[in-house]
């Protein structure tokens, strides 16, 4: 089967590429364009480090034929981290030492990013729901789940601030 | 806290942090180079089998096909990772030569062009082999007739010429005797994979000083570097190996796996080689922590002290030794458990089965010889009588005890711990136990026991 050329948007620009047949949108962010926040750690959908989110939603990257996000708006870690400082998300993260090897991090930060953007004040059962997709080997989940209730007031104190 | 120091009692930020969560850390696996091939293992389909013939011809009409490798290219096939600290003999394969002793033994490396056109090359490789009888207990590996899975005609490791590692203080039949209880118990543990996020690899990068630079994602960088100069048979300062950032390891990134076949295919290709497991090679061809199986017999005196333990254990070193010796040394260093027992018997057998390898997890050759102690401890306390607690501190090393190989116990605090965890969980101890300290027992005092 012959290539074809993609189109979609990356992070609020167009990009443009050229794959085989059942090239994943994981190999075209790492291996086409560069793009290596997204990880790779199973490429059969089981351990979420590679999730990026299209059209807002998060989604696993290493399954998803890259054919299926054309038109659509693909945003990934890269894209959600500032010119200037850390994401909220980021930044709770960071400062509730939820990370350690850093290898599911990214996955994590992209699926807290997409809860928080749908519910403001997740429960601990919302935000454990959301993080099932994801797995950690050496935190354990509790900061991450202690990381993402501060990542949401820390947005929501924000949004107030501007509110004002 | 000291108005001098700068760390300690302070919150100190992580050198890698922002990185970690910004996703600019950079993995091995996150850097490419410029003509980079991708390298893939043709695998054994079976656990024990003679190599009769290889066929490449298909393999080497796959578009994009860059090479094969055999062992007969690798300068130095039969190694041994422990070698570096003396231990013998070297007996793993680079690449299998005339027999295969696991599924999943690398015995073809495939170069190509790109990562699918060395699935499929590797896919198109036809191997002609002839199954042999395979074993996969500890025990069966040992009785007469079993398949041998080792060059050397039995399948234990043998240690100064015996086939476990021994330790003996006292005369534990003499105290079996005398004993009021006697407690047996036969624990098993199952191999576990350690499941890394990040999967096993590295890139091996020609450089123009006729260097070769390795990214790696190893646990043991110098371990790695001394082991690929081994097996290329090149000095060591012709690798420059860089690593340092692991996506997880947990003991499963210590083995020395890709590196070596990595960098010969770089140096043979004279282009940069990237070799990462894939999922399924992590969890089925790279080493797990070993399956023990662990007999444990106690006697006991009727007022709860231990008079004589026997421990038998058998770690399933799968087809190769990779770090599991060391870990019976370990193991058997500590199969009494930190408890002061006058008459100790320890047999600890490293043995060969067709099982993937085993290596190094997380304290391993200790903390499954913890599960079966701490469990043998409560059976104990439940035939004596005791208290699960009381037992164990009646028991309990004191600084001063000599351990049964012969080392002294120093800086004790296996009684401090446990009251320090008895006041977390709400334990009311009795002021007998709360009073106990591990300070050394009185000069010519020997704690009541014989």
């Amino acid at each position: 089967m012959a290539s074809t050329i993609v189109t979609f948007e990356l992070g609020g620009r167009e990009v443009e590429v050229m794959v085989r047949p059942m090239t994943t949108l994981q190999a075209v962010l790492r291996n086409q364009l560069g793009f290596t926040a997204t990880k790779d750690g199973c490429r059969q959908g089981g351990c979420g480090s590679c999730t990026v989110l299209v059209d807002g939603e998060p989604m696993l990257s290493c399954l998803l034929p890259v054919e299926d996000v054309a038109g659509r708006r693909v945003t990934t870690l890269e894209s959600i981290t500032p010119a200037e400082g850390l994401h909220p998300v980021q930044r709770a993260f960071l400062d509730a030492n939820a990370l350690q090897c850093g290898y599911c991090t990214p996955g994590m930060v992209m699926v807290s990013t997409a809860l928080l953007d749908h519910q403001p004040a997740p429960t601990g059962d919302d935000i454990r729901q959301a993080l099932t997709g994801n797995i950690c080997r050496c935190t354990g989940y509790r900061p991450i789940v202690t990381a993402v209730h501060d990542a949401a007031a820390a947005m929501r104190a924000n949004a107030g601030e501007q509110a004002r | 806290m000291s108005a001098d120091l700068n760390v300690v009692g302070q919150s100190v930020a992580r050198s890698d942090g922002i990185g970690h969560v910004t996703g600019r850390t950079q993995f091995f696996g996150d850097r490419t180079f410029p003509g980079m091939l991708h390298l893939k293992m043709v695998r054994s389909p079976l656990h024990h089998a003679r190599i009769r013939g290889v066929d490449l011809s298909k393999a080497e009409r796959v578009s994009g096909f860059v090479r094969a490798l055999t062992w007969k290219d690798v300068p130095h096939n039969l190694y041994t990772i422990l070698g570096l600290i003396g231990v013998e003999p070297e007996e793993e394969y680079v690449l299998a030569e005339d027999r295969v002793r696991f599924r999943g033994e690398a015995i073809i490396a495939i170069v190509a062009e790109t990562e699918a056109a060395a699935h499929e090359a590797v896919s198109k490789v036809r191997l002609d082999l002839e199954e042999l009888p395979a074993v996969f207990d500890v025990e069966e590996a040992l009785l007469p007739g079993a398949p041998i899975v080792t060059s050397w005609g039995n399948n234990t490791f043998m240690y100064e010429g015996h086939p476990c590692r021994r330790v003996r203080l006292g005369d534990v039949d003499a105290a079996f005797e005398r004993a009021d209880h006697i407690v047996e118990g036969v624990y098993n543990t199952s191999p576990i994979e350690q499941a890394p996020l990040e999967t096993t690899g590295c890139i091996a990068v020609p450089e123009a000083n006729g260097r070769f630079t390795v990214y790696t994602n190893t646990q043991a960088l110098y371990f790695s570097l001394d082991n690929t100069a081994i097996i290329l048979q090149v000095p060591g300062n012709r690798l420059h190996f860089v690593g340092g950032t692991v996506g997880g390891g947990f003991g499963g990134k210590v083995d020395v796996i890709v590196e070596p076949i990595a960098t010969l295919a770089a140096m043979l290709t004279n282009r940069p080689v990237r070799f990462a497991y894939s999922r399924s090679e992590e969890m089925q061809v790279s080493s797990t922590r070993s399956a023990w199986r662990i007999y444990i017999k106690d006697g006991i005196s009727r007022d709860g002290h231990i008079l004589a333990r026997k421990v038998t254990s058998y770690a399933d070193s799968g087809a190769y030794s990779r770090q599991t010796p060391y870990a019976l040394t370990k193991h058997a260093a500590n199969a009494a458990g930190p408890y002061a027992i006058p008459n100790v018997s320890i047999d600890a057998y490293c043995v060969f089965t067709n099982r993937q390898p085993a290596s190094a997890m997380r304290g391993f050759g200790v903390t499954m010889a913890s599960f079966a102690l701490e469990v043998q401890m409560d059976r104990i306390a439940e035939r004596v009588g005791l208290d699960p607690w009381t037992i164990r501190f009646i028991n309990a090393y004191h600084d001063g005890d000599i351990k049964p190989h012969r080392k002294l116990a120093e800086d004790a605090t296996l009684i401090e711990t446990m009251q320090a965890a008895a006041a977390l969980v709400g334990r009311e101890l009795p002021d007998d136990l709360r009073a106990m300290t591990s300070a050394p027992r009185g000069a010519g005092h020997d704690g009541g026991r014989d």
